[in-house]
Formats: C-alpha cells, structure tokens, sequence
C-alpha cells in the first residue's frame, strides 16, 4: 500500500530559495500534509510549515499544491498518480517568511479596517429575537476558517501589489455583507464597502468562490448582492431620494 | 548577544482560545493594559474544534431547565469528585455567559420563536447546547476574535493607536514564567517566526493554554496541547489536581490512518445516531452502570420514543457519559466485535433523512467524505475512543482563577477542579467563558490592589535563555520527533483508557528514561521558524505533565470517569474525599493526597438521598 513519492518543496526566506526535491514514504489514506510532516521528522527538520487542527477547521496550513491553493490538510494523496511528483509552495501573494510561511498580517490589518457588529442599544443580552431563516445567510458566511486562501488567489492583490491598500478581498468584503445582512446589524455598510474596502475591484470572476475549502459561495451570495445595494444606492433616484429625506440618525 | 525585546502589561494572558480571549477581554474591560500571548495565529486556537455546543440552563427548548438541574448533571457526570463551587457558579452564569455573545454578533442557531435553540447532550437532562450547526467553537473563537477587534478599534479612535490597552502577539511562545520572590512579574519566550526572545514584564499571568492531549498517540488534540500552562505553573510553584482524569472521547476517526483520533462530534449520538457492533447489534444497552439504571432506557423502543417524548421516556444509553461510552466500545472491540479498522460503527444514515444529516451535522459530512470516502447519510461511520481533554489542572480559587501563587490565574482546560472525574460534552465552551471572565476580573483586582509592582531579575531571564538555547548547544544528541513518538506510544499504551499497576510502573520507568535523553536532545538549523527546536522545548512540558498523570494514576486505586483502573473496576466513595495534589520538585514531579471539600449543604440538599448513597460515604451521609 505505500510508496516512494516523489515532491518537490519550496524552501527558503525573504532573501530567495528554491525547489528542493524529496522522495518520501507515502501511505493509503495519507494527505498532503502527512507529507509534510513527515519530511520534517526524517529528512528536513527544520522545514517551517503552518498547520493546526489538521481537519479543515483551523484554516492554517493553507499553500499551493501543484500551483492550485489548497489546504494540506484536506488534499488526499490519492487525488494525485503515484508517479506523479507533487509540488508544494507557499502562498504566493503574501511575503514569505520562511519556506511554506508566509506573513499574512494583511489580513488581520484588513479586519480591523471594518467597523464591528453595531448591536441595537434597546436590546438587553438574552432579549435577541432572530428568525432562522434570517440568521441562516450570515451563518453562510461565518463558517469562514480564514485560511485566506480566497485572499491568495484573488487575482487584484495576486497581480498587482499596489492594490493591497484599497482592496479589502472576498474575505473580509464578505465580512461585511454578513454584517449587512445581520438581522440586527444598526449600521449601514453599504457606501463603505465600495467607498473604504474597495467592492468595485472585484469583477466577480469567482476565483475565490472555486478556492473555497467550506464551499462559501462568495461571489454568489455575498459579493453580488453587495454589489447590487451599492448600485440600487448610487444609481436609483428614489433611492436616492429616500435616503435624503428619511436618513437614519 | 542580541539586545532583549521587552514589554510592560498589567495583565498578560497565554493562549487565545476561548478562556484566554474571554479573559483579556475582561481585564481590558476593567482597564487594564493587556496581552494576549499565543503560540498560533489569532483565531487559529483549539476551540475552533468544538463542534457540539455551548452548555447553559436557559430554558428555551425545556422550559423545565434551570441552573440546579445542570449543577446536578455536571456533579454526575463528575462523579461527584467536581469542585462543587466552581459546578455551581457555572451552572448559574452559562446563560448570561451565551446571551453575552450575542452582543458580541454570534448567530447561534434559532428556535421557532426567535430564541437560541438547544440540542441534546450526553449527560445533560433537557435539551441545553447552544450552537451553530457542528462548528460551535468556531463561532465562538470567531466572535470572540471580532469583539477583541471591536475593543482594539475603541482605542484607535480614543488614541489613535488599536494596540493601546489590547495586544495580541501571535506566533510567540511561552518558555517561562518569571517570578520576583512570591510573586509573578512577568513570562520569558521566544517569536515562533524569528527565534528572537523577549521579556514580558507584568504583575499577573492568566494561563489558558488548554490541554495535554500530544503526550499520547491517538488524540483528537493539535500540536499546541503540549500542557506548557500545566508545566509552567508547576515550575512556578503552582500545584495541580485531578491530573490522572483523562478524557478519551469515545468517537474519533479510526480511519484512515493519518486522520486517526481527529473528533466526530457528539451531536451524531445527540440527534440520534446510534451505535452498533459488528453483529449489527445497539450494544449501549450492555452497558448502563448502576448509578445510571434510572435515568436511561433499557430498550431500543423506549430510547427512540426519548427524541419525540422526553417527559414519559428514559434516554437512549448512546447519551451516557462519555466515559461509559468509551469503555463500552473499548470492551466491545476487545471482544472481537469491532468495526474493519479497529472501532465500532456509529451510525446516522438509518436515523435521519439525507438532507437533515447535511443540515444539522454539515461539517462531519464534509470531514468524511473528504478524509475517508465515507458518505455519512449513506454509510454508518467507524469510530473509537481517542484522548480529547484533560479533567485536571491548575488548583484554583473558583471565584477569581487564582493559583497558590500569587499574581498567578488559571482558565478553561488548564484549570483543574470543575470537572471532577469526567467532563460532560457541552460544559467546556461553558466553562471557558464563565471561567475566563472571572479569571481576567480577578487578575484585574489584583493589579489594581498592587502597592509595589514586581521587578524581573537579570538573573532570571538569563537563565530563561540559557535553557531554551540549550538544545542548540550540543552535538551529536537526538531527534526530539523520536522522544516524542516514543513518549506519545507509551502514555497511550501504558496509561491510556484502561490502566493497570505494573503498566503505570513501567510507564513511570521509562518517563525516567525519556527525561534522561531529553537533557542531550540536538537540533539542527537556526532559530527562525525551526519547529525541531519548538518541538524540543515543548517536550520538556509534556515529559513533566506526563509524570503527573502517570503518579497521580497509579496512586489512585479505585476506578472513576476518565480513570479506569482493571484492578480495581469499582468506585470507592472513600476515594472520592480525596483530591491527588502535584507539584514540582527538582526536575520531577511529586504526588500527594489532599482531602477534598466537603459538597455545601443547600447544594446536597439538590439530589435525592438515594442518589447521595451511590457516591457518598456513611459518614458524609449521616
């Protein structure tokens, strides 16, 4: 049942690095980062690689499989042919720190960017009424485990650095839909997502939606509705008009 | 050598799971500068594997709940050894603890009218486990997290800088905690990322590290469970109880291999899934002891008419505590009537419809299918009994979190005393908020009540470096990946689920060994981010919890929740006065008894005297 895999694993720092190849003892029911793990114990000691709950939970081991963003902790050896050799880097739009780490601060840096759940004031905790239906489109969206692996593959920060200060990303773009779309959320997020976080870069080409290890339709359900209050907002005279006249204090 | 990056906080907090966040969130709240020290990424901690729920008495299922019936359920799921304070303020503060993060913009699941809905437990009377779907602990690492944000973004507006009075350093680790005389002053470690050290200077440590779970082999914990806040406490004079109550989830992935030990939640059971052996055959049935006969149904049509009818049935046996359910499949796979890979099947395709299973239990389907090509609302699943928590922990004051030492707290997992002999699924997310807020109050009290603040020793924080340098400075040592393998194979196989004397012994013998060879373990590479070098600091954690556990368990002869003794299977009520008491000493650990605190009077006056009989003695009783 086992076998000599053969893996090519990027190794290096902020300075440079290279591929380095390993053949390496590979089992029935194994994933990706068993791989890894195993490298470390054997061969490589020193290979830093993030990883945690090793279930798809955490969101930490995420890296590029063969070029595609994945979790390694939820790619099964079996999806590849034995003679195959697997190629395993770090992600690719975030600064490496070292081998298949990468500093992600970019994302933290973004989630402090927007403004928190707004609870009602004339609401007491325990006196929350909420309708399921209504809960179930946020929830959608916090099954999140940011690994940021939608933040990786979103080609306008992927390709273009400069980008990075305005964008937000799927991820936390779909933050704020899920704030928007709490049922008790009091702030309005509208402007904010096109005019703080940068709504209007995405055009909506649904990588981040592919890449998804919980299978949040992103694009579907978050960004386009997102998309849509903002142009019902700018492009609506009634609209328009309403929100003059009847503004929320 | 290279000048030592240092900080001064009033609270510091290690860990940044739920106690630890709840924690730091309340001591920012009482105005105190605070950090949060964790050894992953902010978000990242082990209570994003909680799946079940969030145990509290609010009634909104079962308007018949109330804290007693839940006091009454977490002393039985204990078996009566729980710090009945601790049981008792946690009974009373679970609700107000979960109404709390809604506050925060949690979205639990709802009922018809609105409310938070609740599911059913093992051990727990009424339905009482707030939740969102199976991923609760995610929801609740995830709400924490954006409230921790929401405080950070207050002080950017007050002072224009989000780190102000709230700081979370990630990727760092605690190697030491640094005392000035009696007192804390402050905790020594290292950045994961560069290997650079760093002095934190503070008057009060929270530990909330959680667990010890990688001292054994099969375990549903991650690579952080190495006990460090045990370990760390212990060397800062701390003592520790209950330390031989381990936990072994009775439902773990069996296989595949490499996912072996990871958790299958509860809920399957709690929303009727049901076990069965190879014959084919619901064997819970076998196995309700003695204490239990009345509460739970003796046949499979009683136990299935319990989900639609619970006022006029008993529960299904499937809902024991997890301790009887662990040794009941561990007996049966003993027997020869196992599953293929070496555990029974649970199952859940024969009890709901296909499209329910995926809405109410959506991240097991999800871990099946993806990690072991199984279908769950088509096959049943295979599963065993894997090490999930430890019952024990830091000995502290119930209503403060405060250690012996002082300027020393303890939340969650790594305090010991709540739990008594075995945890009841749902009551951990519990404990985590109600503990962690009294935790980060208390702390908080103690700072503001400081005349003198404590100084840190040059001394000490160069003897801090020289031991987490150490394995960098000798040649020729060993791997620590091959101590850890052999430590982890033998806590599984000598002090596991069912422990004997002379396996504890030998267990003892070889923990002497394993510390011997520690002391020349050899890493090689640098300190950035080299997890062999992280690996070896942290075994010198799980070597010295691990003695506790093994000392503990040997002197311990009777059998009670989460220890089981072959050669002594019963439970003793003489033992259950009994607390066993660890401290460091020398490079080791010792073990003595202590009497435990006698249950307050109003609060035994909550069960039936028959029921008292079971776990009391005449002594007690009379």
């Amino acid at each position: 049942m086992s076998y000599q895999g053969k893996f090519r694993v990027w190794r290096g720092d902020d300075s440079g690095g290279a591929l380095e190849d390993f053949t390496v003892e590979v089992n029935e029911g194994e994933v990706v980062l068993d791989i890894i793990h195993r490298l470390q114990a054997t061969q490589a000691p020193d290979l830093a690689v993030r990883w945690n709950c090793k279930a798809g939970k955490c969101g930490s081991c995420s890296a590029e499989i063969n070029g595609r963003p994945r979790l390694m902790c939820m790619t099964r050896m079996s999806v590849f042919e034995e003679s195959e050799t697997i190629t395993v880097t770090p992600m690719r739009t975030f600064p490496i720190i070292r081998d298949l780490v990468t500093d992600v601060s970019f994302n933290y840096t973004k989630a402090r960017e927007i403004p928190s759940f707004a609870p009602p004031k004339d609401l007491a905790p325990g006196e929350y009424r909420m309708q399921q239906v209504d809960v179930e489109r946020s929830q959608e969206f916090r099954k999140c485990i940011e690994c940021f692996l939608c933040q990786n593959t979103c080609h306008v920060v992927r390709d273009h650095e400069e980008n990075k200060e305005a964008f937000s990303g799927p991820r936390f773009l779909m933050r704020v839909a899920e704030l928007e779309m709490h049922p008790l959320d009091t702030a309005d997020r509208v402007d904010q997502a096109q005019d703080e976080h940068g709504l209007g870069y995405c055009n909506i080409t649904k990588c981040c939606s592919e890449v998804c290890p919980e299978h949040i339709h992103i694009t579907d359900n978050a960004l386009i509705p997102m998309k849509e209050r903002v142009a019902d907002r700018k492009y609506d005279p009634i609209v328009w008009l309403g929100n003059k006249l009847f503004r929320r204090p | 050598m290279p000048e030592l990056e240092r900080h001064s906080f009033d609270v510091l907090v290690i860990g940044a799971g739920g106690a630890g966040l709840r924690a730091a969130i309340e001591a920012r709240e009482h105005g105190m500068r605070t950090a949060v020290l964790c050894k992953s990424l902010f978000g990242k901690a082990h209570t994003v594997m909680a799946e079940g729920g969030i145990a509290a008495a609010m009634g909104n299922v079962n308007s018949s709940d109330n804290w007693q019936v839940h006091f009454r359920d977490t002393m039985r799921g204990g078996k009566f050894l729980n710090n009945w304070r601790m049981a008792e303020l946690h009974a009373q503060e679970a609700p107000q603890r979960v109404w709390e993060l809604e506050t925060y913009g949690a979205l639990f699941d709802r009922t018809k009218d609105g409310r938070i809905s609740q599911r059913n437990f093992g051990g727990h009377e009424y339905p009482r486990l707030a939740h969102v779907g199976d991923r609760t602990g995610l929801e609740l690492i995830r709400t924490l997290q954006q409230k921790i944000v929401s405080l950070q973004q207050e002080d950017h507006r007050e002072f224009g800088d989000y780190e102000e009075r709230l700081r979370v350093f990630q990727e760092f680790t605690v190697t030491d905690l640094v005392k000035d005389g009696d007192r804390i002053a402050g905790a020594f470690g290292y950045w994961r990322e560069s290997g650079r050290f760093v002095l934190f200077e503070a008057p009060a440590v929270i530990l909330a590290t959680g667990g010890i779970g990688k001292s054994f082999k099969v375990t549903s914990n991650s690579w952080e469970y190495t006990g460090d806040g045990h370990a760390l406490a212990l060397r800062a004079g701390a003592s520790l109880i209950n330390m031989e109550f381990i936990q072994f989830h009775p439902t773990g992935m069996v296989w595949p291999p490499s996912v072996k030990g990871i958790l299958v939640t509860e809920s399957v059971r709690g929303d009727g899934g049901v076990l069965r052996n190879s014959d084919g055959k619901r064997f819970m049935f076998d196995y309700i002891p003695e204490v239990f006969k009345d509460k739970y149904a003796d046949n499979e049509e009683e136990a299935d008419r319990w989900y639609t009818d619970q006022a006029n049935n008993r529960r299904p046996p499937e809902l024991l505590p997890r301790d009887e359910v662990a040794r009941a499949i561990n007996s049966e796979v003993k027997a020869g009537r196992g599953s293929p890979h070496g555990g029974v099947f649970l199952d859940v395709s024969t009890r709901l419809p296909a499209e329910e299973i995926r809405r109410r239990l959506p991240s097991m389907h999800h871990q099946f299918k993806e990690l072991a090509d199984v279908d769950i609302t088509a096959q049943p699943m295979e599963v065993g009994p894997t090490c999930h928590y430890v019952m024990g922990g830091v000995e502290v004051d119930p209503d403060t979190g405060s250690s012996s030492v002082a300027g020393l707290y303890a939340a969650g997992e790594v305090s010991g005393g709540m739990h008594g002999s075995n945890r009841l699924g749902g009551n951990s997310l519990s404990d985590l908020l109600v503990f962690g807020r009294r935790a980060g109050a208390g702390a908080a009290e103690y700072v503001r009540a400081m005349t003198d603040r404590p100084v840190v020793s040059e001394e000490s924080v160069t003897e801090a470096r020289a031991t987490a340098l150490k394995p960098f400075q000798q040649e020729g040592g060993e791997n620590p990946y091959t101590l850890h393998m052999e430590l982890q194979q033998s806590m599984n196989d000598l002090v596991g689920i069912i422990r004997r004397a002379g396996e504890m012994e030998e267990a003892l013998q070889r923990l002497e060994k394993l510390k011997e060879r520690a002391q020349s373990l050899t890493v090689e590479g640098h300190q950035q981010f080299n997890p062999g070098w992280h690996l070896a600091l942290d075994l010198r954690n799980m070597l010295l919890v691990s003695e506790c556990v093994a000392k503990a368990a040997l002197l311990r002869t009777e059998s009670r929740g989460g220890h089981t003794r072959d050669d002594h299977p019963s439970m003793d009520a003489e033992w259950r006065r009994k607390l066993l008491v660890c401290t460091a000493s020398g490079d080791g650990a010792v073990v003595e008894e202590k009497p435990q605190i006698p249950i307050r009077s109003d609060l035994l006056d909550l069960f039936d005297r028959t029921e008292l009989e079971k776990y009391l003695t005449a002594e007690e009783l009379a």
